[in-house]
């Protein structure tokens, strides 16, 4: 990909001394103006990555770039500053994001203070505010979160993010509190800062409606890794990893596919499994398909990378491998 | 009979700020052995409704209308009554299973006492019934001697099942019992549900703003609106073509996966769901709704039959029901 907004390579996070691999080498490419949905279960690692992006996780091993410019996990200080000025974050729950003391006139205006923006404040605050649709904004900017609904809390939380301008917004289950009339509404915003701005958006998710709705590509991670990535309609439409196609089957609203429910609960990072770490709750191998395709001893001892099987379209799976030589 | 009867329910809290309506004037029956979705968002009232079957709301709280449990009057009965009716007529799974459950005491305990109270099981098989409730949910028995801070938030879910299920109730009321957890976890979870009520007949009310899990999991959809019901009927027809806007908006918030039109195409409602105390005029409903008219500010529709699903039940109520079905 040509000059990427933000390029991880080779990422790992650990926890608990090491023996937690929560990000266990991921490679993530996102282009300007490219909206991409991080999906899988809790516990995949997905908000780990989105984290270590911003430098809140020091990385184990690889490299963090956002514009061209490295997240060190050493990164501090001013280098670091001017980083996460590019680099803004919405997160799941507004309420507790923000400051129950302070008025949205101040929840906006901080971030422009930290970072020093030249301009009118008080006109940078109004603009913000109406730009997340919190319009006029002279009727917000004395409130306090309190008196808000959860969806304008969401508002000026985009609205604090959007007013420093950054390439790159990361959002955590940005509509995963929010009343299902408003999440059409919050994701149509985010949508709109992309089309007006050319921001980058990588929103982490488990719900695969919101990538149909807003991405342009989806990643899906299981234990630590990215098992599938590709453009959003292929990965959605016509899922190639066994775990993306159960994924799919248990939304309620996709039909053509037959359900598919994983027995077990999301598995622990800190007992991978051999192999493809996917195969012990694989239906692939539990069928015994990988036994007739002759591939079972590998599913279980021999780990893999992601392969690509389309253009833009790549899968971590030996089942898919085989069939497509 | 009915296991449930609710008769123009209407509940009112009281707060420091006055009296706020959460209820107002809700009908409902759940048959035996019927599945029964109650759909909205927050404030709408439905979480209200779940409190006010087994007399759970706060003290003060004005209660209208009657609620009848196997056509036994809720409101009429003697503690000693209502104690047994809670968990044998009716028991409720609650959204937040980590606060449900007593961290400090083992989930067997928690089984158990329920057990006792009701004095359902003789004390020299309790541990087998605790074993045997475990299983039916997905558990291991082995789990009855953890604590809930042992297990995942799947698990702990189980358990409250497991606990709802204990002195086997005629209904089952489940207020948003997935919506914490993850995709797959919500499937096992409502996978469970569904077999439950096959295997048992059990009666279900299931209360969430998803109106897609809604559809999968019961026969039976009433959606609610700022403390009314405003469309009810099957599921599957009100899914697929909803007579009133709103449920129309519920309907498409969660888009089907592969429908070209959703694609890029977030469909969302303007606005936020009413504030209970500050109701707005006419159709509570009109000031969100892109086919609202003139007469909307002003009249109050009550439910009315849709023109060709009459038969079954399906009601909405909105000014352009019944007149164009455009």
């Amino acid at each position: 990909m040509a000059d990427p907004v933000l390029r991880a390579q080779h990422v790992q996070v650990r926890f608990d001394a090491g023996r937690v691999r929560a990000v266990d080498t991921v490679s993530l490419e996102v282009g300007r103006g490219e909206v991409v949905a991080l999906v899988g279960e809790s516990g995949c690692g997905k908000t780990t990555l989105i984290r270590s992006v911003v430098g809140l996780e020091p990385l184990a091993a690889g490299s963090v770039e956002v514009e061209g410019r490295p997240i060190g996990s050493s990164g501090k200080g001013r280098a670091l500053r001017a980083v996460r000025r590019r680099v803004q974050m919405i997160f799941q729950d507004p309420t507790g994001a923000l400051n129950p003391r302070h008025s949205i006139y101040e929840a906006v205006a901080e971030g422009l203070r930290i970072h020093k923006v030249k301009g009118d404040e008080a006109a940078l605050v109004s603009d913000a505010l109406a730009a997340a649709g919190l319009r006029p904004p002279e009727r917000y900017l004395r409130r306090f979160p309190h008196e808000l609904s959860g969806g304008q809390k969401q508002r000026v939380l985009i609205a604090a993010a959007m007013a420093l301008q950054p390439a790159l917004l990361l959002a955590d289950e940005p509509v995963a509190s929010l009343d299902a009339s408003i999440r059409g509404e919050i994701l149509a915003l985010m949508r709109s800062y992309v089309e007006r701005d050319g921001v980058s958006i990588v929103a982490v998710t488990h719900d695969l409606g919101l990538a149909w709705n807003i991405a342009d590509r989806v990643a899906v991670m299981y234990l630590g890794r990215i098992v599938e990535v590709g453009p959003a309609e292929a990965v959605l439409r016509s899922p190639q990893h066994p775990y993306t196609r159960a994924l799919l089957s248990v939304v309620p609203e996709t039909g053509h596919l037959e359900q598919q429910i994983l027995t077990g609960e999301t598995p622990d990072p800190s007992k991978v499994p051999s192999g493809c770490r996917f195969h012990p709750r694989c239906p692939v191998v539990a069928s015994g398909e990988a036994a007739r395709l002759g591939i079972e001893d590998r599913c279980r001892g021999v780990d893999l990378e992601l392969e690509v099987v389309a253009e833009g379209h790549e899968v971590a799976c030996h089942a898919v491998s085989v069939r497509s030589t | 009979m009915s296991v449930l009867e609710l008769h123009d329910l209407c509940v009112t809290y009281r707060t420091e700020g006055g009296k706020v309506p959460a209820v107002r004037g809700v009908n409902l029956t759940i048959e035996e052995g019927d599945t029964v979705g109650l759909a909205g968002e927050s404030g709408c009232g439905k979480s209200t409704i779940a409190a006010a079957v087994l007399r759970l709301l706060p003290k003060g709280t004005r209660v209208t209308g009657k609620v009848l449990l196997n056509g036994e009057d809720v409101y009429s009965m003697k503690p000693g009554r209502l104690r047994a009716v809670r968990w044998t007529g009716a028991a409720i799974v609650f959204q937040g299973a980590l606060h449900s459950l007593n961290p400090v005491r083992r989930v067997g305990l928690q089984i158990e006492e329920a057990l006792r109270l009701h004095q359902t099981v003789p004390v020299g098989k309790m541990a087998a019934r605790v074993d045997d409730l475990l299983e039916r949910v997905g558990l291991p028995g082995a789990h009855a001697s953890r604590y809930p801070h042992q297990m995942s938030g799947g698990q702990r879910q189980r358990v409250l099942i497991a606990l709802a299920l204990a002195c086997d109730p005629q209904l089952l009321i489940a207020d948003e019992p997935t919506t914490a957890l993850d995709v797959m976890v919500q499937a096992q979870v409502l996978a469970l549900l569904e077999e439950l009520q096959r295997e048992r007949g059990l009666s279900l009310l299931f209360i969430t703003h998803d109106l897609s899990v809604l559809t999968h999991t019961c026969r039976r959809l009433a959606v609610m609106y700022a403390g009314r019901i405003v469309e009810e009927g099957l599921s599957a027809e009100v899914f697929a073509r909803p007579e009133h806007p709103y449920t129309r908006a519920l309907a498409a918030a969660f888009p089907t996966i592969g429908d070209t039109a959703s694609r890029m195409n977030p469909q969302g409602l303007p606005g936020d769901p009413p504030d209970p105390s500050a109701l707005p005029t006419g159709c509570p409903f009109h000031p969100r709704c892109d086919r609202a008219v003139d007469e909307c500010a002003t009249a109050d529709v009550t439910l009315r039959p849709v023109a060709d699903g009459a038969a079954a039940g399906w009601r909405a109520a909105c000014v352009h029901v019944g007149v164009d079905r455009g």
